[in-house]
């Protein structure tokens, strides 16, 4: 009864099976039969079977029926594509198939359309046609035929030969058989999809079978009737055949068909001929049919209003599965201009339906057909009632919710301010479901649109007031009121210094992030309210804020109290000057509710979170002090990357500039002088072809390694020695985040694929790997992310899951230190950051080259300038064994030289190092010595800093 | 249609046919995402739902739930019927069957299925010409094998 003895009492029996099967004594067909039987058993109970196959195989070619059943019952549930058995079980259907016993013949068909492979598609799909329209098959075999090519049509399209079979497969139509007709309307459904002209035919005979099958009185189908109902399923798939090709252009045909149509919608209206469900799902099914092909033809004005008043009566039909669909079915009728005012005036109806209908699913239906409804004129209802909902919805469906009030408020606003009111009522309602998409945009409009910002300062200020409210609440009342808080001032309950406290007293409630937005605001504060400097510069002064454990925190205090204090009025009002408007283009909310209806949903790239560069305008995690001058109206607010930015305007550079003036005078931070430059070469900069990220031309020539590096990046870790000779391994792992590593280098080319597991069981946030030259290292060397852009990681990394990233490399000319790899990701909340090297050094560019002694040592004297020798000896700290080290110089990449050193002991090595603007050849020479447990290592190159730095690679291995 | 699973009310699987390649892990992950899903639902509840790009049209019949996944332009209540032809066609085949019968002669319940539907398709509606299929085949066992199943077989499936 219990799992383990249900378990032991399986493998009692397995073993029982296999001894059978091994054993000495040849099996009768008989207990083959039973055995393979019981395997097939224990496997449907969920056990996994791995062996019997071969006893399956053998029962096919039994001539006893049942033998044969059962060997193929096990092959099509159990089989795999293991390439022998195939070969055997090909040989027994073949057979069968040849065998003119109908059915033998329908068994192996059966088989070929339960197993479907491609290997079944290459030995069989030109037979089947054959066997399909042949004068003499049985209707049996044909209605398999035909259902078994469409298995193998659908698995390998290319395999299915055409040619004139598919005339006559059209004409399976007019079979007299109507299982035929069933199993051949499938099988023409998909074929006319790839090939509408070569089964145009078909419309015309459809139209004359369904005109035949709907005028028909219940019982003239005798067995093809079901519940009164004639032929359901091949009606059903008439009409779906139908809605491959575009209305009958023939008017005759065109004529007989809106009869047929105009009858399914009759039929509906009359009296029921049984009670039970059956008749009247089958009738539906095709109502509902006949209703969808008339939204595909979408020209008989007459029609789809009809269809939508039935679906009107549905909508309060006692059964939940018609409500259902009515529901649905409507969503598509709502879209055509014919049926939209019809649709409209069921209005009442389904909003009554989100409010009651006790099952989630219908509900979500409801509020998609509102969503398809929703015009100009009934915006403010149906968006105040889908808020109402969403203070009850449920939470699998508040985000979905959440945008699509976001975008009916901002599609059909008549005024501004009501479009404000109701995206602050999302966020008061259901602000955890609130993406970014939906506040930036609302920023985005308010900015865009002088005549309601008034009006949003009033509203956000008042929101802000309330004892409790949503971060995102904080986030848009910051921003708003740093750009427009003075179009309140003027009120004494909404004085500068009132709006100061207002919004500070948030402060210490909310994220890092939001924090960090909130210092901007100060700062903009200070622009627009002289008299607030002085308490705010007190905040900013602050231990908390100045010594800050956050970086970033800490960062913005220090560089807005030193903006504030040592730029005159004028400065700080062009670099605090208000937010220029936004380049109008497509809401980045429709993107997001398109990405969550299809189906890659989950691993959909949230192209906000693409480029690290420019989507951190508003969240304002990156150390960019332009945010608080005037960011590029290119910046990438709304995260729409696919278009080519606009050049920044030269104002905005300038204004860049000027803050580097500021930073470079008394408050002397090193590390802030590129930062703003960069990002907004980032900006200006057309992605190059090769590698869409490619890494950011750095202006500022390095005084030392690091120093250009982003004051938000941790010190890069240093590289593993083994990876100096190794190629593939893990190239870091703590307790969130494994980072492995395959390479494989060409020449002066190389590719990389970054593997990032996420160990833990949570998500990873906004994770973005990207790929950082410090210095002129960009001159040297070239890696950037792979095309196609599929390949670029998803902004989210569920957790237990692995994502991977190509990295394309090209060496320009010798360099000495590695590309940086940066990974940024949130995790629970709290940002995460590392730098690592990545294994690429010089030698993987090694291209090993043989020669002779006598070779060598010319080319050995010929590199004797004391500039072109490298040497070091050092001790070993590891055992010194022959075969490893050869190992390790082969892995290094030179070829290992036999018989060139006197000294059998000593390694000899030569090789070129390929760069795109130069080769430099390499020779070396390892010499061990056991006994001081010490080596001499020898690099000879063409290049003087390539022999030192060889040599240094190669010494940390030994 | 991709796929038709049959399960009892504890979530036992009884009975699986799919239409599209897909891994054995793949199966069983799908396979206990659904069993979860569908049995946590209520009874008055509609019989369809949205379930990845799929819709999942069920039906209880007595203690054992049928399963069929479509595509987005299937037809969700010619479905249903599908599901209930085909518990009318075990019915008669069995005379009034029962999820036990579903046990114990599944190969029966395999065979009625593809004779019903294949590659995921309706082949054959005619209650009469299925049936009449799978009885010419019944006949053409030799009757030493009327009494298919030995004794230790049938004990063996007992124990559980």
């Amino acid at each position: 009864k219990s799992k383990e003895a249900e378990i032991k009492r399986i493998n009692k029996e397995l073993a029982n099976i296999r001894s059978k099967f091994k054993g000495d004594k040849a099996l009768d067909g008989y207990s083959k039969k039973k055995y393979v039987c019981k395997l097939l058993f224990i496997f449907l109970l969920g056990h996994d079977i791995d062996f019997g196959h071969m006893e399956a195989v053998n029962l096919l070619s039994s001539n006893k029926y049942t033998e044969k059943q059962i060997g193929y019952l096990f092959i099509s549930v159990l089989v795999n594509s293991n390439s022998e058995l195939i070969r055997l079980i090909n040989n027994a259907i073949k057979n069968d198939l040849a065998s003119r016993n109908p059915t033998f013949m329908c068994l192996a068909l059966h088989c070929i359309a339960n197993v479907g492979s491609r290997e079944m598609g290459e030995a069989f799909a030109a037979d089947i046609p054959r066997i399909l329209v042949a004068g003499d098959s049985m209707d049996s075999v044909k209605q398999s035929a035909a259902l078994c090519l469409l298995r193998l049509y659908k698995a390998s399209p290319d395999l299915v030969p055409m040619g004139e079979w598919t005339a006559r497969v059209v004409h399976l139509l007019n079979d007299q058989h109507m299982g035929v007709v069933t199993a051949a309307v499938s099988l023409i459904t998909c074929l006319c999809k790839k090939n509408p002209d070569d089964f145009k035919t078909c419309i015309s005979l459809a139209v004359s079978r369904l005109s035949r099958i709907v005028s028909s009185a219940s019982t003239d189908l005798q067995d093809y009737t079901y519940y009164f109902v004639p032929a359901p399923w091949l009606s059903v798939k008439l009409l779906r055949l139908l809605q491959s090709y575009p209305p009958p252009e023939d008017a005759a045909v065109k004529g007989r068909l809106v009869e047929c149509l105009e009858t399914v919608l009759n039929k509906a209206q009359e009296p029921p001929k049984s009670k039970k469900v059956q008749h009247s799902n089958a009738k539906n099914a095709i109502l509902f049919e006949t209703i969808s092909l008339i939204i595909h033809y979408d020209s008989e004005p007459n029609l789809l209003v009809r269809a939508c008043n039935q679906l009107g009566q549905f909508l309060q039909h006692r059964e939940t599965n018609l409500r259902y669909l009515a529901l649905e079915s409507m969503c598509t009728l709502a879209s055509s201009e014919f049926s939209h005012e019809a649709v409209k005036t069921h209005i009442d109806t389904v909003i009554n339906a989100l409010k009651t209908e006790r099952d989630v699913s219908v509900r979500q239906r409801a509020a998609d057909l509102l969503y398809a409804m929703c015009d100009r004129s009934n915006a403010k209802q149906i968006v105040s009632e889908m808020l109402r909902y969403l203070e009850t919805a449920d939470y699998a469906i508040r985000e979905e919710i959440v945008l699509k009030v976001a975008i009916l408020a901002e599609k059909y606003a008549v005024d501004y301010s009501w479009y404000v009111d109701t995206i602050l009522n999302l966020i008061r309602i259901a602000g955890d479901y609130v993406s970014e998409e939906v506040w930036y945009r609302v920023l985005q409009i308010v900015t865009n649109r002088d005549d309601v910002q008034g009006y949003a300062a009033k509203t956000v200020f008042e929101a802000l007031q309330a004892p409790a409210c949503h971060e995102n609440m904080v986030k848009v009342g910051g921003y708003i009121l740093g750009e427009f808080g003075n179009l309140i001032a003027g009120d004494p309950r909404s004085s500068p210094p009132v709006q100061f406290s207002l919004l500070h007293s948030k402060f210490h409630l909310c994220s890092v992030a939001t924090r960090a937005l909130l210092l901007s605001t100060y700062i903009k504060f200070i622009n627009l309210f002289p008299e607030t400097k002085a308490t705010i510069q007190g905040v900013l002064r602050a231990g908390s804020q100045l010594r800050n454990a956050d970086v970033e925190l800490q960062q913005r205090a220090v560089e807005y109290l030193t903006l504030s204090s040592v730029a005159s009025t004028d400065v700080l009002a062009t670099v605090l000057e208000e937010m220029p408007p936004f380049p109008e283009r497509e809401s980045s909310i429709l993107a997001k509710l398109k990405r969550k209806k299809g189906p890659g949903a989950a691993s959909a790239l949230d192209d906000g979170r693409r480029d690290p560069s420019s989507n951190d305008i508003n969240g304002g995690v990156e150390p960019t002090p332009s945010t608080v001058s005037t960011p590029s109206p290119s910046a990438d607010l709304l995260g729409l990357r696919a278009a080519p930015p606009p050049a920044a305007p030269p104002a905005s550079a300038g204004a860049g500039n000027l803050l580097v003036d500021v930073f470079d005078g008394p408050a002397a931070q090193p590390s802030l002088g590129p930062t703003p430059e960069e990002a907004f070469l980032s900006e200006l900069e057309p992605p190059a072809p090769e590698s869409p990220m490619a890494l950011l031309a750095d202006p500022v020539p390095a005084a030392e390694p690091g120093a250009d590096w982003h004051p938000g990046h941790p010190a890069p870790l240093p590289l593993p020695p083994r990876f100096v000779c190794k190629n593939n391994g893990v190239l870091f792992e703590n307790q969130l985040l494994q980072i492995g590593v395959k390479s494989e280098f060409r020449q002066n080319l190389g590719r990389m694929y970054l593997f990032y597991g996420n160990k833990t069981s949570v998500q990873f946030q906004n994770f973005s790997p990207t790929v950082v030259h410090p210095g002129d290292l960009q001159t040297h060397i070239l890696s950037g992310l792979g095309q196609p852009p599929t390949k670029r990681v998803a902004a989210q990394v569920d957790g237990g899951a692995q994502v991977q990233q190509v990295l394309n490399i090209e060496c320009l000319r010798d360099f000495l230190t590695p590309p940086l790899l940066s990974v940024r990701f949130r995790y629970g909340g709290a940002p995460q950051a590392l730098t690592l090297k990545l294994p690429v050094t010089i030698n993987k560019f090694f291209q090993p080259t043989e020669m002779a002694a006598q070779d060598f040592f010319q080319r050995w004297k010929q590199l004797s300038l004391p500039q072109q020798e490298a040497q070091k000896i050092f001790k070993a700290n590891h055992p010194m064994d022959a075969e490893v080290t050869k190992a390790k110089l082969l892995g290094f990449g030179s070829a290992l030289l036999d018989n060139v050193d006197p000294n059998p002991e000593n390694f000899v090595g030569a090789g070129i190092i390929q760069t795109k603007a130069l080769q430099v050849g390499c020779l070396l020479r390892l010499e061990p010595n056991a006994q001081a447990q010490m080596y001499r290592l020898t690099l000879r190159t063409s290049k003087e800093p390539v022999s030192r730095h060889l040599c240094e690679l190669l010494a940390q291995q030994f | 249609m991709q796929f038709m699973l049959l399960f009892s009310r504890q979530g036992k699987l009884r009975l699986q046919k799919w239409y599209v390649p897909l891994s054995d892990k793949e199966k069983k992950k799908i396979t206990r995402e659904l069993v979860q899903t569908v049995l946590a639902r209520k009874p008055k509840m509609c019989s369809f739902l949205e379930w990845r790009d799929l819709k999942i049209v069920y039906k209880r019949y007595a203690s054992l739930y049928f399963c069929c996944a479509i595509e987005d332009q299937d037809n969700e209540l010619i479905t249903l019927e599908i599901i209930h032809r085909y518990v009318e066609l075990l019915d008669k085949y069995f005379g009034s069957v029962c999820e036990l019968d579903i046990i114990f002669n599944f190969e029966k319940a395999y065979f009625i299925l593809d004779e019903f539907l294949l590659g995921g398709e309706v082949q054959e509606t005619s209650k009469k010409n299925v049936l009449k299929a799978i009885e010419q085949a019944d006949l053409l066992q030799e009757k030493t094998e009327t009494m298919y199943h030995s004794k230790s077989f049938i004990g063996y499936k007992k124990a559980y």
